[in-house]
């Protein structure tokens, strides 16, 4: 399968990449990693007149610890999120989740902001993120400005970013309990999740993430305000689904992944 | 446009369609064909290559995306004395059937025992996840990369 053809232009820079959006407008798309976009272009769901390659955008790929919180730049590779001590000692759980993306080729080339910016509500680090409420950077030609990961995602693959914007940096609270858990389901080794659980304890309670039961990533938070409230945690797993709108379709049906849910939830939990 | 990727240690520089896949670049303009297209949708890894030392499926990226990089295929693993032990392992334990697989395989394992000079059953397996026999011979293909491990590793 081969893409519908495109102008291609490699950024030199944040600012280069920025200029080349506004030049453009909506023809044109960022390529980062390019393991969601160049599939979606071979099957020309994607037919972008021009590419905007900032892979190679050093500026944006680096973990540094920034007072109590970890920065993640845009282009940090899933392979150097399993791999980072800042991230194994702060953010574990986002290691954890970037460690069961994909297969090793893919995690090569995957990076946090492609993930993020693609918003497929399936996305391992998404509920990373949403689960450790991480703040996500926008740099457009207004300068730069913090959404929460709670309100980043509008729809199934559609986020808050403004035509024009780019993802810079993913700003993550260091975690003060080292208790997380990651799990998924997933049909073949390397697929995406059927549905997918990131959970993090925290003083006071647990913040959990699902994938896979909406059109966005979701937090569950029926489970966490029975958490908070006492309620065991093999009985607060039982509302995981609460709320959700599960997709209904080839790759399982809503009621199972309702059903998916509350038994990752409970192993989660279980695993805290 | 006009790209200069290093191919098995030999530099060609070409002008390119934006839209051609490394894997074509491989096949098409260089007649390289010991990387496959296997599912052409990066599921399979049969166009396992190493960028830049990294194993990466060649139908996911642009040349244009390895312009200035260093690419090995299946044909630059053998060196002067021989095949690789990777390639030696999966003669040694039979790690191929019908072969389609292989170059992939082969590629993606000498990835893994580059950075896992010597991994457990279970880190092969994972290690290897992002390629599909549809043989179904994973067992001899574990025992090839576990007999390259023991004899040379990823060399």
């Amino acid at each position: 399968m081969i893409p519908a053809g495109f102008s291609y232009v490699r950024a030199g820079s944040v600012q280069e990449a920025l200029d080349e959006l506004s030049r453009h407008g909506g023809a044109a798309r960022l390529l980062a990693g390019g393991h969601s976009l160049l599939p979606a272009m071979k099957l020309r769901r994607a037919e972008p007149g021009v590419l905007i390659d900032i892979g190679r955008l050093g500026e944006l790929a680096y973990v540094r610890a920034d007072g109590d919180r970890i920065a993640v730049g845009a282009l940090t590779r899933h392979r150097t999120l399993e791999r980072d001590p800042l991230v194994a000692e702060h953010v574990p759980l986002l290691a954890a989740a970037a460690a069961r993306i994909g297969d090793q080729q893919v995690r090569n080339r995957g990076t946090i902001g492609g993930s993020l910016a693609n918003a497929d509500p399936a996305a391992d680090l998404a509920a990373a993120v949403l689960a450790l409420d991480g703040v996500l950077v926008a740099r457009g030609p207004a300068g730069e400005r913090e959404i929460p990961a709670r309100k980043f995602f509008t729809g199934r693959c559609r986020s808050a970013l403004a035509a024009g914007e780019m993802l810079t940096e993913i700003r993550l609270p260091a975690a003060t309990d080292r208790s997380y858990a990651f799990e998924k389901f997933s049909r073949r080794a390397l697929d995406w999740a059927v549905v997918g659980v990131a959970a993090q304890a925290r003083p006071g309670g647990v913040a959990v993430a699902l994938i896979g039961m909406g059109p966005t990533p979701v937090r569950a938070t029926a489970v966490e305000e029975a958490l908070a409230a006492g309620v065991p945690a093999a009985e607060a797993a039982r509302l995981a689904a609460r709320g959700c709108e599960p997709p209904d379709n080839a790759a399982a049906s809503a009621s199972y992944r309702a059903h998916l849910a509350e038994v990752l939830v409970g192993r989660a939990l279980a695993a805290l | 446009m006009r790209v200069e990727i290093t191919v098995n240690g030999q530099p060609h520089t070409r002008e390119v369609e934006p839209r051609l896949l490394l894997v074509h670049f491989l096949r098409d303009v260089l007649s390289l064909t010991g990387t496959h297209v296997g599912c052409d949708t990066s599921s399979c890894g049969a166009c396992t290559v190493l960028l830049d030392g990294m194993a990466v499926k060649s139908c996911t990226v642009l040349a244009a995306q390895a312009d200035g990089c260093a690419v090995t295929t299946i044909e630059g693993l053998a060196g002067q004395d021989g095949l690789s032990p990777v390639q030696e392992g999966f003669r040694q334990c039979h790690g191929l059937q019908c072969g389609f697989c292989t170059p992939g395989m082969v590629m993606a394992a000498t990835a893994l025992l580059t950075e896992r000079p010597d991994p457990s059953e279970q880190e092969i397996r994972n290690g290897l996840k992002g390629n599909m026999c549809r043989c179904t011979g994973y067992q001899m293909i574990v025992e090839s990369v576990q007999w390259a491990a023991a004899n040379g590793g990823a060399r």
